[in-house]
């Protein structure tokens, strides 16, 4: 029936109006039973997504591409709760002041010199649609899943270094020292890059949601939204339809996949 | 005696010796110095997270683009048929190939993890120029060394001006390659331009011929074979016109760039205020890298002069390493402007011009490069015939 649902709607209205033939009346009858079966059905599907790890061996899919949306407005100045968060996540630990230490995200104050307007958000890697990382990195060794993840094998990246020149966004770091106290699920590897991998191993892990993202919940400011950009029902896809969202570096046309509000 | 003939130099005395000795441990101190800071990590090094590339990237592009300028000398006689140059051709070939392999021992040795090697000789993401770079400088080494064959085996000759032709086509596309790793890169605002390729060319042209004059010259003094003013002022006069071209695409590199106004900051940056790279743009690339030589090689007090000459080859190298510095350094020290018109901070030094202060183990690592490279000549001049006996001036004539 959802499925019906998603075709119907990619129609336009006249063709609707043309090929359904259907009156209002009845229309908005379908609507609402969708509506209802929706509600009804959406406690079970929410708590299966969340209960179910993705088995090994079945592959990643491009049915959805995971995305986040910054509401930078929402995000608190002070607090840097997601640089923590991913840092515990992931066995990062910067130390402050390094120039050499990985920084898979941080906060950045952006202010308008004209009007002194400043605002402060978090950057990580864009996980965009075409990354430049992925076209220069000479062995493969950058790559994009099929759910739309950019991230390094560390088993083939050779530590050139020619990812960090070509991302606009210096998203991504190089691991400059022996690595002690690695974390299990996040490995890492010295003389190799590294950067934001919007949690694969919690996603991978049915976890559906990132660090960062879980982290500014806790800290009430419910600034970043994790979800399917796929999915039109998403949390995410109807944030950003209703209230839109903005790329960094536009320009460029790389399709980021994680947004930003209140730019 | 008006017959050109080649011969290996002697290779007993003391003084060559002392030089392969010499050289050996300077390329042996920079494997070291490579392996010090693989084992330590890069932390040992100036470079970081804001300068990823620093000292060994410059020594690195130096040689590489010196390679392929190298081997100009031999093109001039095979591929423009300038008779006069066909003598060095030998010694071009070998000196593009030895350049090429210092380079990129250079390069290799400074990857994070440089054991793994042959995964990028054997996993290929095609749409990498850093990936056609690799197929473009093995293809050099091929190419370079079958036209080197057709040039010292007689039976060979005749594939010599095909061969010729094709490594010229093929160097002039390595430039275009090695430019085009930085003129790819649209986030950084002193690279994204077609017109990186291009100044490689014109750079490798300048600071290739340099780096053979001075070989060639060092040579025949220590080999004390004759060389004589006919092929030395041809050499110097043809120097003269690539370090002009040389400061022709700088200058429109500079004012491209200074008509759109999105450049104007990093325009500021280099050529006014960016400190170190401001002073080594108009002290060392322009004045000692540029007019100086130009002065040298054209005024008439030292028209003749080759100790000038030898000076103006030295001052184009140090002029074209400081280039290459501003271009890799400089280009990554100028802010990555992610939010145009904005004010930008973080613990990540965004919006901040980054500090590099390259440290002892890169340096020793990129002269390792240079000593690989002569080492290199030094040896294959002593074991086979790339030098003639004699360049005197009846010998260079008497093959036009």
């Amino acid at each position: 029936m959802n499925q019906m649902n998603k075709k119907y709607a990619l129609l336009s209205k006249s063709e609707q109006d043309v090929s359904q033939g259907v009156d209002k009346g009845k229309r908005t009858f379908i609507g609402g039973l969708v509506g209802a079966s929706g509600l009804a059905v959406a406690p079970g599907v929410m708590l299966y997504q969340t209960a179910s790890a993705k088995p090994v061996e079945q592959a990643v899919s491009n049915a959805v591409r995971w995305g986040m949306l910054v509401n930078v407005n929402q995000c608190a100045e002070d607090c840097d709760d997601c640089v923590t968060a991913c840092n515990d996540e992931h066995g990062l630990w910067p130390k402050e002041g390094s120039t050499t230490d990985s920084q898979w995200i941080r906060k950045l104050t952006v202010k308008d010199p004209s009007t002194g307007n400043a605002k402060s958000l978090p950057m990580m890697c864009q996980h965009c649609e075409n990354p430049p990382c992925v076209d220069v990195c000479p062995t493969g060794a950058s790559f994009k899943r099929e759910d739309g993840i950019v991230l390094v094998n560390m088993h083939t990246c050779i530590g050139c270094r020619y990812c960090m020149m070509a991302c606009p966004y210096k998203a991504r770091s190089f691991v400059h020292e022996t690595l002690e106290n690695q974390l299990p699920d996040s490995p890492r590897g010295k003389g190799c890059v590294e950067s934001c991998n919007m949690c694969v191993n919690k996603i991978d892990a049915g976890d559906n949601t990132t660090a960062c993202a879980e982290a500014c919940s806790k800290a009430g400011h419910e600034a970043i939204t994790f979800g399917d950009l796929n999915d039109p029902e998403s949390d995410i896809s109807t944030q950003l339809k209703a209230h839109g969202g903005n790329q960094i570096r536009a320009d460029l046309g790389l399709n980021t996949g994680v947004r930003y509000q209140g730019l | 005696m008006d017959t050109l003939r080649y011969g290996a130099i002697e290779a007993r005395s003391p003084k060559y010796w002392a030089l392969l000795i010499g050289l050996g441990l300077v390329a042996m101190i920079g494997v070291l110095s490579a392996h010090h800071m693989e084992v330590e990590g890069h932390v040992i090094s100036g470079m970081n997270n804001q300068i990823v590339w620093g000292m060994p990237h410059v020594f690195a592009v130096f040689l590489i683009v010196a390679a392929s300028g190298a081997l100009n000398v031999a093109s001039i006689a095979s591929v423009f048929g300038k008779t006069e140059y066909k003598p060095l051709g030998r010694l071009s070939a070998l000196l593009a190939i030895a350049l090429l392999a210092g380079g990129l021992a250079v390069l290799v040795l400074d990857l994070g993890r440089p054991d793994r090697l042959i995964v990028a000789m054997t996993t290929y993401n095609f749409k990498s120029i850093f990936a056609w770079n690799i197929l473009l400088y093995t293809g050099f080494f091929a190419i370079v060394g079958f036209y080197m064959w057709c040039m010292m085996d007689h039976a060979m000759q005749k594939f010599s001006k095909q061969a010729g032709l094709f490594a010229f086509i093929w160097r002039l596309v390595l430039t275009t390659g090695t430019g085009s790793i930085f003129g790819f890169l649209v986030a950084r605002s002193a690279y994204d331009t077609a017109m990186l390729a291009p100044m490689f060319i014109m750079m490798s042209f300048a600071i290739g011929l340099a780096f053979y004059i001075i070989v060639m010259l060092a040579s025949y003094q220590w080999s004390e074979r004759p060389i004589g003013d006919l092929i030395v002022n041809r050499m110097r006069n043809l120097l003269g016109i690539f370090i002009a071209a040389v400061m022709y695409f700088v200058a429109v590199y500079h004012v491209t760039n200074l008509y759109a106004t999105e450049h104007h900051a990093v325009e500021k940056f280099l050529l006014v205020d960016g400190g170190i790279f401001t002073q080594l743009f108009w002290y060392v690339q322009i004045l000692l890298g540029g007019i100086v030589p130009l002065a040298l090689i054209y005024a008439p007090q030292t028209r003749n002069c080759r100790r000038s000459l030898l000076a103006a080859c030295a001052l184009v190298l140090i002029g074209g390493m400081a280039h290459i510095y501003i271009i890799i350094v400089g280009g990554q020290a100028f802010p990555m402007e992610m939010f145009p018109g904005m004010e930008v901070s973080s613990s990540f030094f965004d919006g901040e011009v980054s500090a590099y202060t390259p440290s002892l183990w890169e340096i020793l690592l990129g002269f390792g490069g240079i000593a690989i490279t002569l080492l290199l000549v030094t040896v294959g001049v002593a074991i086979l015939d790339f030098l003639p006996e004699s360049l005197a001036d009846n010998i260079v004539s008497y093959k036009k």
